[in-house]
């Protein structure tokens, strides 16, 4: 390892979930590191395993949902094997988590000050003015005007963009160190998306805070994260610097990925499309799970996953990865 | 009806009542509350054309869509569609006939298929409802939106949510449609799946000679799309014009301030200088023109005179200041 002991590093993470028709995988051996500061984007299709996974590394997994193998480490340290009451203590203090929808993440009865303060108490040993002062500097922080008025607001007294504002500053409020953000900008209008992607940015700048974003927009991740992994059927394709990634995809599947967004074929009468659809967990394909859609599959990718990516230098899950000019000079 | 538009548009407004119950009223003395979701919109769609609506929650494209297709009554102003408006035209036969030529695609795939229902007989339901011919319809049609014909067998549960989208396409060629409003359509898909459903709506427009409204938030969807663009604030068009002179040249400052907040590809550690605020409260909104309050340009006039939409270029635009902004990335 060159960088500095990662924030959250999985080894090998896999979940399993036992059903009557046999064990599902949606998660399947995944490996990366997250360092300080760093945001790490997290893109798939539906039914990738993305949100899998950030449920995994919190244990927020629904029964019988579990971790099967691998290691989930935060700050070195072993999180994914501890009781119940241990990662509480984690949840929300060490680790803070957005969601996709901010209605349904707030409680619809309590005032946002109140939500906020007794969540600085559980987690922080201060006394119950200093948790409201602390409250209304993280209000402020996450740019909501006239913060000390909007304490005692009610979450449907806030619009869909303030909303996940004060989402943002329930998660941050006990200064975690990592950042679980699953779909954070998904159900809000562009430019409010703009704002929110800026405050994330911000905030793991100053406070060198570690992200994984999990997200299906391609356009959000080029604009936010340092990294980007790309997840298929529950396995890691790729992951390596967002401007890579983006610039140069070398799995098959990153390539198709980013050709299908509308905005890559910009002039062109018909949209690049990758033929098929993922295959579901029930019937995963044998050997690289993406072989049946992929244009450059022989052999081989249908009897061997391919090479493991995540902590050595593989970039790739993949026997014949898109070389770019730059590598063939 | 050789040069007329398809469907003509003019002065459309549609106002909700969104009033407390009259005992609040009476006790609270409150007064009657309206928000006007739409506000004297025109627009023409050519036939054989797709036009566009894009605007943020609450912008009123998909009261617009819900009016055009007449699940709506319109407040005030007329949808004409081939020449008849369907609010007002007293015919049964010419109503009948002008709705066969409409159809609408939903967002949601999961929600506007009954799952109770076998694909063939969701397929053939409007041409079997008007005592149409449906023998192997649904098998055809399944094969034209790329499904195979033994899926009409099947229930909705069966499908993944592209899948779905196509059935939902399936259904709205079966009374061989002129126009199909899609609202959304694919919003709830993922990307590679959506390339899919937009390269079928593509390929079944030249094929049927169908006209498309097509409502979107999504700016990169509906350049790729559209013949023409209508971009909607607060119930208002504010700005019209081709996709190329749209997003190379916006007029209108709203337009210039969507398209740089909209995330790029090519844009990696872009440091983007956030739009303010956010869409006003319709119920209460601003005067003069509705996005002053957020507007870099806006000046005295501006809050007090509600700039109409004119000619502007090849296009239409509403603003004092029209032409004068500038996109801060360029697309």
């Amino acid at each position: 390892m060159t960088r500095s002991s990662p924030v959250l590093s999985l080894r090998g993470l896999t979940v399993d979930i036992p059903t009557r028709h046999g064990t599902l995988r949606p998660v399947d051996d995944v490996s990366w590191d997250i360092a300080k500061g760093e945001i790490l984007g997290v893109v798939g299709e539906s039914g990738a395993g993305k949100s899998m996974t950030g449920n995994a590394v919190i244990g927020l997994l629904d029964p019988p949902a579990h971790i099967s193998g691998g290691e989930v480490l935060l700050e070195g340290q072993r999180i994914d094997n501890l009781p119940l009451r241990e990662m509480r203590r984690i949840r929300g203090k060490r680790i803070g988590m957005v969601f996709q929808d901010p209605l349904t993440s707030l409680n619809p009865l309590l005032t946002v000050g109140d939500q906020l303060a007794e969540t600085i108490l559980r987690h922080l040993p201060v006394s119950e003015s200093e948790a409201r002062a602390r409250a209304v500097r993280g209000l402020d922080e996450v740019g909501i005007p006239a913060a000390k008025d909007r304490m005692g607001a009610y979450p449907h007294e806030f619009s869909g963009g303030m909303r996940q504002r004060v989402v943002i500053a329930l998660a941050l409020c006990a200064e975690p160190t990592l950042l679980i953000a699953d779909e954070p900008t998904t159900a809000l209008d562009v430019s409010v998306q703009a704002q929110i992607i800026a405050l994330l940015k911000r905030l793991c700048r100053e406070r060198g805070m570690a992200a994984m974003l999990v997200t299906h927009d391609m356009g959000v991740i080029a604009e936010t994260a340092d990294r980007v992994a790309v997840m298929y059927a529950g396995r890691l394709a790729e992951i390596g610097p967002v401007a890579q990634i983006v610039g140069s995809p070398r799995h098959p599947y990153t390539d198709g990925l980013m050709a299908s967004t509308p905005a890559a074929s910009a002039g062109q009468a018909r949209l690049r499309q990758i033929p098929g659809n993922m295959p579901r967990l029930t019937r995963l394909p044998a050997g690289c799970a993406f072989h049946p859609r992929c244009p450059r599959a022989q052999d081989v990718c249908r009897h061997d996953p391919g090479p493991k990516v995540g902590v050595a230098d593989a970039r790739a899950a993949c026997f014949f990865p898109i070389e770019s000019e730059e590598d063939a000079a | 009806m050789s040069d007329r538009p398809l469907v003509s548009i003019k002065g459309l407004t549609r106002v909700f009542d969104v009033s407390k119950p009259w005992l609040n009223r009476v006790i609270e003395r409150l007064p009657k509350r309206f928000l006007t979701a739409v506000s004297d919109v025109s627009f023409d769609i050519p036939a054989r054309t797709t036009y566009a609506l894009v605007g943020e929650s609450g912008s009123g494209k998909s009261t617009i869509g819900k009016m055009v297709v007449g699940l709506l009554p319109p407040s005030e102003g007329h949808v004409t569609i081939e020449g008849v408006d369907l609010a007002t035209e007293k015919d049964p036969a010419v109503i009948d006939r002008i709705r066969t030529d409409i159809q609408m695609i939903f967002q949601d795939p999961f929600a506007s298929l009954n799952p109770r229902w076998k694909v063939r007989d969701i397929i053939t339901e409007p041409v079997g409802a008007r005592g149409g011919d449906t023998r192997g319809l649904a098998e055809r049609l399944l094969e034209q939106v790329g499904l195979s014909a033994e899926d009409a067998g099947k229930y909705p549960h069966q499908f993944s949510g592209g899948q779905r989208q196509r059935l939902c396409v399936a259904r709205a060629l079966a009374s061989e449609p002129k126009l199909i409003v899609c609202d959304e359509p694919t919003s709830a898909l993922d990307v590679s799946v959506q390339a899919q459903v937009l390269n079928l709506m593509t390929d079944l427009k030249e094929e049927h000679g169908l006209t498309y409204l097509f409502i979107s938030h999504d700016l990169t969807v509906v350049r790729h799309m559209a013949d023409r663009i209508g971009v909607l604030y607060l119930g208002r068009l504010v700005e019209e014009a081709a996709p190329e002179d749209l997003f190379t040249r916006p007029a209108h400052p709203y337009t210039a301030m969507l398209i740089d907040a909209a995330p790029k590809l090519d844009a990696f550690g872009r440091e983007v200088i956030p739009p303010e605020g956010e869409i006003p409260d319709p119920i209460d909104p601003p005067k003069g023109c509705a996005f002053h309050p957020r507007c870099p340009l806006a000046i005295d006039r501006c809050t007090a005179v509600r700039p109409k939409l004119e000619p502007f270029g090849a296009g239409r635009v509403a603003c004092h200041r029209a032409g004068e902004i500038t996109l801060e990335n360029a697309a």
